[in-house]
């Protein structure tokens, strides 16, 4: 007689792979996809940054001819770093590691996580094949009108206008993201598991995605209405009808400038889990991280302006003092971060070198950034390659060391494998070197004056040197990548076989299998700490 | 819910991982909803902001040969009491389920759907007198934030009306009950959102 099978893996009948892939809605088979589609958008963004970086190897123009393909190069590079790559990175890790964090089987929409999912690709093919109708987009990633305005002097063709329909699905996939992971922390956390339980790697998603909801509906206004300047004579940014430019800086910056949080929280996040893993100690100050966490958030919508000191529009002393004031709950996650190293019993695996690569570029990142927080240095360093180099420290050095963290961390309970240590420790040798070559002349690049966004400079300015530096710098990170694509494949086939809990982890998400089941857990340990599974290891000592 | 019906086995002091929702307080479709109109608020929240910048930058406004053309009083004060009727009706759809008088919701929702249908006619034959009156979205920031802020409000209305079109499909099929119409009332709460967005609109655009 047969017998009716209630395993949650079984499935009425099989399917082929692909099938069963470009159908699912399983969180963690989405949250991979998530991650491959993102790295793929890291290497065509990583690309265009070396023919910008190839170009700017020394004055004149040599690589490219047309200096408007060169603003498209930039453009494009920004754009599809920030909003395919390091954004849906770390919500493809969120999307991954929080129902399984939390305790919970999937996400609280599943069809809606596979939703958000797919307009990703779509959007980047809308992004990228602007390159063969005409020319992509090519008024910085920014888009300021009336540089990005339709005139036939400003950006005349179909290219700014697939962007601006890219990131308005872009945005509408983070938004029903942002309630899938709301709804999802809120309402299907296991029994036990408190606010205060919650591992950060949560509560990092949960202010990031109400970022996220508020300040993304804001950007897509911004952009309707660009669309609407442009192709239906609409007069919203354009000063001689009627409207005002700096009009469409506040709307931009209102979400952009709370985007840099949504694009480090969570990297802060995965860095707050690896830490304690492999210093073998809790968090330093869980609950001071996490209000840190919140007022970052808070203070984030309150700050945007001041990416527009120089346009005089804005009321200086309000946005300086706030922005600077952001500067006390990121030192107050510094200080959680580095007493969490203090005195703990370091395994140094790739994922905890990454989290430290992590500490120390964020930390440059931070620094140089309060620079330009203060309103007169800010007047001298606008628009200068200081401001390149601010904002690489911060997402490069801060997201992408902990996005490659949080890779070289999950990946065993992604695969059941793990991946080749010194394979791992090749690659941050080379990213960390290569990093600091690249971007640490742009600071003295900006102070000498250097404007970014240009394709060719005087010979004499003084630049070169610099320049050339950051050149070969740029040609080290890509190397840097090819360890790391070829650890992925030999891994995939012959890497250790990981076991449920490789690292001896602390959360949820390492007491089941890897990979795990569909619907992830069959049974779960109690929860009576933010670290159930080190309770379970070793009783209740410490409590 | 069904994803009970098979819930896992447990040992003797562990829990199940919620297949099990919580059961508390509100439920998973009403919660999302709640949110998604947050952000719902903060695009209409960048519309307005960009409104009231555009017109605090010109003077006068209305500019002079638009000055008369937007009467309250007119066939738009009509399309409003439609508007806010049918947020009545919805409400009283809700209120009928919620007791389990199918034939009450299912009229109700009936009625709320062709108001809402209604609405957008109006607006639409609205929008044809401004057109014949030489307003459109590219005459100067007047008609430009109205032209925006009006139609980005009646795609949402149109969006609506979809969304109570699939409620009274599945009422009419009997998928819902007292026990069970989340659907409901996350859609009567995005109706009664956009209800809310043209009762500013109206009061921002027609008196202010």
């Amino acid at each position: 007689m047969a017998t009716h099978a209630l395993a949650p893996d079984a499935s009425a009948y099989s399917r082929g792979l692909l099938y069963e892939w470009l159908t699912t809605t399983d969180h963690k088979k989405i949250g991979i996809m998530y991650v491959i589609n993102s790295f793929i958008f890291f290497l065509i963004g990583g690309v265009l940054a070396l023919v910008v970086r190839t170009e700017l190897a020394q004055p004149g123009l040599q690589f490219l001819t047309d200096e408007r393909v060169y603003n498209e190069m930039f453009t494009m590079h920004a754009t599809l770093m920030i909003f395919l790559f390091v954004i849906p990175m770390l919500a493809g890790l969120g999307n991954y590691a929080v129902p399984l964090m939390v305790g919970a089987p999937d996400m609280a929409f599943p069809r809606i996580n596979a939703l958000s999912f797919w307009m990703l690709p779509l959007a980047g093919i809308l992004l990228v094949s602007s390159f063969f109708t005409g020319g992509a987009a090519a008024a910085g990633w920014t888009s300021y009108p009336p540089l990005s305005g339709e005139g036939p002097l400003n950006s005349p063709g179909a290219g700014q206008d697939l962007w601006i329909v890219g990131l308005i699905l872009i945005g509408t996939s983070s938004i029903l993201g942002a309630i899938n992971f709301l709804v999802t922390i809120f309402k299907m956390r296991a029994p036990g598991m408190t606010l205060f339980r919650m591992p950060i790697m949560v509560w990092t998603i949960l202010v990031t995605s109400v970022l996220v909801l508020m300040a993304t509906p804001v950007i897509t206004s911004a952009l309707v209405m660009l669309f609407i300047d442009r192709n239906y004579g609409g007069t919203f940014f354009d000063p001689s009808g009627g409207g005002s430019a700096t009009l469409y800086q506040n709307v931009f910056w209102f979400y952009s400038h709370p985007a840099v949080y949504v694009m480090i929280l969570p990297a802060m996040g995965v860095v707050s889990e690896v830490l304690p893993v492999f210093s073998r100690k809790p968090l330093f100050g869980y609950k001071a991280f996490v209000f840190a966490t919140a007022a970052i958030g808070a203070l984030g919508f309150s700050v945007w302006a001041h990416h527009m000191f120089t346009t005089g529009s804005v009321f200086l002393p309000f946005f300086s003092l706030l922005t600077f004031m952001i500067a006390v709950p990121t030192g107050v996650k510094m200080f959680n971060w580095v007493f969490t190293l203090f005195r703990g019993q370091l395994t140094f695996s790739t994922p905890l070198i990454f989290a430290i690569g992590f500490l120390t570029m964020f930390l440059i990142g931070g620094i140089n950034g309060a620079f330009s927080a203060s309103v007169p240095v800010d007047f001298a360093l606008h628009d200068t390659y200081w401001i390149v180099a601010h904002i690489h420290y911060v997402l490069f050095g801060g997201s992408v060391f902990g996005i490659f963290a949080g890779i070289y961390y999950w990946f065993p309970k992604m695969t059941g494998r793990m991946l080749d240590e010194g394979l791992g420790k090749i690659q941050f040798v080379l990213m960390f070197v290569g990093f600091n070559l690249t971007f640490f002349p742009m600071h003295m690049l900006g102070i000498q004056g250097m404007p970014r966004r240009i394709a060719d400079y005087a010979a004499n300015a003084g630049w070169n040197d610099w320049n050339r530096a950051a050149t070969i710098g740029g040609f080290v990170i890509a190397l840097s990548i090819l360890p790391f694509i070829w650890n992925v494949f030999v891994s995939l086939r012959n890497g250790r076989v990981a076991g449920d809990d490789p690292w001896e982890a602390n959360t949820l998400e390492w007491a089941t299998t890897s990979p795990p089941p569909p619907y992830n857990f069959d049974r779960l340990p109690e929860i009576r700490s933010e670290r159930p599974l080190f309770d379970a290891r070793h009783g209740r000592i410490g409590h | 819910m069904t994803a009970d019906s098979h819930a896992l086995t447990t040992g003797e002091h562990t829990s199940v991982a919620g297949l099990a929702h919580d059961r508390r307080g509100i439920s998973n479709p009403i919660l999302g909803m709640l949110l998604f109109i947050t952000s719902e608020v903060m695009f209409f929240g960048g519309l307005f902001a960009a409104y009231f910048s555009t017109r605090a930058a010109n003077k006068p406004w209305p500019p002079a040969q638009f000055s008369e053309i937007l009467n309250p009083f007119s066939l738009i004060l009509v399309a409003t009491v439609i508007l806010i009727a049918s947020s009545f009706t919805c409400q009283l759809a809700v209120a009928a389920i919620r007791r389990d008088d199918r034939r009450g919701f299912l009229r109700n929702m009936a009625v709320t759907f062709v108001l809402g249908v209604l609405f957008l006619v109006l607006q639409a034959y609205d929008y044809s007198l401004l057109f014949g009156e030489g307003m459109t979205i590219g005459s100067g920031p007047f008609g430009t934030t109205y032209f925006t802020l009006t139609s980005f409000h009646g795609a949402h209305v149109f969006g609506g009306v979809i969304m109570l079109g699939v409620i009274l499909y599945r009422g009419m099929s009997g998928q819902f009950s007292a026990r069970h119409h989340d659907a409901v009332e996350a859609a009567s709460l995005y109706w009664h959102f956009v209800d809310v967005v043209w009762i500013l609109l109206f009061t921002i655009l027609y008196f202010l």
